[in-house]
């Protein structure tokens, strides 16, 4: 009887990921799981496919979790996070502005022009949008917001489009820009900031990022063994500390869902999936 | 087990403080806490980052920044190994067969497990090794010359017109032999796995000599000339079958044993017999350098050949080979040995030039008798010595 595999759904944001998954493929060959991966260009696509049943699991960003959560139910069904990287947990995004601009709070930020990531970004546009809003600053209509749209579509996975908000921030065409508060680090090593240059005027409530989604049709044999696998991957095995080097990453951990609260409160604010769930779920 | 608290002062993550983190914290061990205290406005939320990054855990407690130490630190360092020891006299420096994975990382080395394996051809000390390696590299290293100071260029001779082209079909085919010459360690010190460290800085300073040399007799060819002589056909076809030698000891055997052994006797003939000061010169510095090509190709061809007695006759069957492939050329051209018996001669006067040729012949016994000597070094008898020598390339290189 020839064995199943096992087939996970990725986006292909960088052409890194094909190296990941090809690694992550050989190393679960060398533990005798059959395992394969397809490539979307973008997370829509994604998740529809995966509604459709045409792979098993997703890797997917925190928004494709809430389309895939929505429009499963929608049609009855019922989405399950197994698992998800260390560094997917308790995320934070920061507001940054020049120092010595005047801008201290958020209410400076009235009438303002905000750098945001691409629209689809839940840590660069979505979720420090919705902090502005949820502390009385309409998007659109009490500052300006600014989009930076690097490869939409993929939900801000590639920072191009945070490193233009920032890049537009130090040439003042901007008054703040929102990262991710660990690359507020990394565009000062890149030397795109002087250490000190900008002031963290708000911090976003903690979130959780990606996670490895499962529908309830998926093989649950197979899916236990690959959240297995997953977990039992150390940093200590030279085969596999490079493969999560590049995903980013010390360890896997089990899935949690509590970490997608400002998101889901986002998009219902900002209603940003109404239009796509009533197409995919029509 | 709980650290003092480590100060940071007002210095953030985004001026290198995770520099000291990361210092504080290699010291600790797995589950160990630090305690960090500074006043960073940004100091929160970088530290929280690079905590998520790094695997450590954070909270925060009193003012204090509480890092407990994760399982990744250290990952790196721990299952490495120790590549030899980089000072190659101390017992089991150098490995018999590196591995691959050892890569570029230096002898001496911790190399981190899973490193790429980059294949190097040349990975078996009993090939390449030779334990005067580092020593004829130091030397090399020290006597380097500087092509602009060492020749007196400004002692500029001017010879009659008929031996001045002599010397400059000298220089011509003197380039093209040592063109053959920096290939061939060049291509080779691509070819050492990097743990044999002194090997392949040693054939690196070899083809960087062979550059000042070419340098140096290119210099002297246009000192009076604006052009160089002629490059024959089966000058050229001797040094192709030196070139495409593949193997690495039996490169080392005809190139430097053979060919920069005979061209030691050529150089110091030149350094007799050049008719001007910058052609003595550049003889003598080139000889001194030769010299050191020649003892380390001995040297690990010796050791070699101690390791693999079979070797010899490997290296019999390369000289009969080449001499093969040679029979049908025209060996040394017939423009370089009459320029050789003319810089000899100095003059076409009759007399002159019996006195001329009669050096070139001298020569050719002088490499003879020095062919035969080291090939006798390398473990050949006298006979095979003797029968081996009559096949080198008429072309001397």
């Amino acid at each position: 009887m020839q064995r199943e595999t096992f087939v996970l759904g990725a986006v292909a944001y960088d052409p890194k990921v094909v190296t990941i998954w090809e690694g992550f493929r050989a190393w679960f060959a060398e533990r005798d799981f059959d395992f394969d991966f397809v490539l979307y260009s973008n997370y829509e696509r994604q998740v529809e496919a995966h509604l459709r049943g045409d792979f098993h699991v997703a890797w997917n960003s925190p928004l494709a979790w809430i389309e895939t959560v929505r429009a499963a139910k929608r049609k009855g069904r019922h989405a399950e996070a197994i698992a998800m990287r260390d560094t997917d947990r308790d995320l934070t995004s920061v507001i940054l502005v020049r120092s010595g601009t005047g801008i201290e709070s958020v209410a400076d930020l009235a009438g303002k022009r905000v750098g945001v990531g691409a629209p689809d970004s839940p840590q660069a546009t979505l979720i420090p949008l919705g902090l502005l809003a949820e502390r009385g600053l309409e998007p659109g209509r009490d500052f300006e917001v600014v989009r930076h749209d690097v490869l939409v579509g993929k939900h801000g996975d590639h920072i191009g489009g945070e490193r233009d908000a920032v890049r537009a921030l130090v040439r003042g065409s901007v008054d703040a820009a929102c990262v991710i508060d660990g690359n507020h680090l990394l565009f000062v090593q890149e030397g795109l900031v002087t250490p000190g240059a900008l002031s963290v005027v708000a911090q976003t409530e903690k979130y959780d990022h990606c996670n490895f989604t499962l529908l309830d049709d998926a093989p649950a044999g197979l899916a236990t063994r690959f959240r297995e696998l997953l977990v039992s991957m150390s940093y200590d095995d030279p085969k596999v500390r490079p493969l999560l080097d590049l995903e980013g990453l010390k360890v896997f951990l089990p899935g949690r869902t509590e970490g997608y609260a400002p998101l889901e409160r986002a998009v219902d604010r900002f209603r940003y999936l109404d239009a796509w769930l009533g197409r995919v779920t029509a | 087990m709980t650290r003092d608290v480590l100060e940071l002062g007002d210095i953030g993550l985004d001026e290198g403080a995770h520099v000291c983190i990361r210092h504080e914290l290699a010291g600790l061990e797995r589950g160990d806490e630090l305690r960090v205290r500074g006043s960073s406005p940004t100091l929160r939320i970088d530290l929280g980052a690079f905590c998520r990054s790094e695997g450590h855990d954070l909270r925060e407690d009193a003012g204090l920044f509480i890092l407990r130490r994760g399982a990744a630190a250290g990952a790196r360092d721990r299952n490495a190994t120790r590549a030899g020891a980089a000072d190659a006299e101390r017992p089991d420096a150098v490995w018999e067969r590196p591995p691959a994975s050892f890569g570029l990382a230096p002898r001496g080395a911790r190399v981190e497990a899973g490193s790429p394996e980059l294949r190097f051809p040349l990975d078996e000390k009993s090939v390449v090794w030779a334990d005067e390696a580092g020593r004829l590299y130091a030397q090399a290293a020290a006597q380097q010359w500087d092509p602009e100071h060492a020749i007196p260029w400004h002692e500029r001779v001017e010879l009659p017109a008929e031996l001045e082209d002599a010397v400059v079909q000298i220089m011509t085919y003197l380039i093209e032999n040592e063109t053959a010459a920096l290939i061939v360690p060049a291509r080779f010190a691509a070819q050492v796995h990097p743990h044999f460290r002194e090997v392949q800085q040693l054939l690196a300073i070899q083809a960087a000599d062979e550059a000042r040399h070419i340098e140096v007799f290119t210099r002297r060819a246009l000192l009076w000339r604006t052009e160089l002589a002629l490059s024959t056909a089966g000058g050229q076809a001797s040094l192709a079958t030196l070139i495409e030698e593949p193997d690495f000891s039996l490169a080392a055997l005809l190139l430097s044993v053979l060919g920069e052994g005979s061209f030691l006797s050529l150089l110091w003939f030149l350094h007799e017999h050049g008719p001007d000061p910058v052609t003595r010169a550049v003889a003598r510095l080139a000889a001194q350098d030769e010299a050191r090509h020649v003892a380390f190709g001995l040297a690990h061809l010796a050791r070699h050949v101690e390791l693999e007695p079979n070797l010899l006759t490997r290296m019999a069957s390369a000289i009969e080979r080449r001499h093969l492939a040679l029979s049908t050329t025209a060996g040394l051209n017939a423009e370089v040995f009459d320029a050789l018996v003319l810089v000899a001669a100095r003059s076409y006067d009759p007399a002159a030039i019996r006195r001329g040729y009669g050096a070139v012949v001298a020569l050719t016994v002088e490499m003879d008798k020095g062919r035969r000597s080291r090939l006798e070094k390398l473990g050949f008898d006298a006979t095979q010595a003797e029968h081996l020598s009559s096949l080198h390339t008429r072309n001397f290189m």
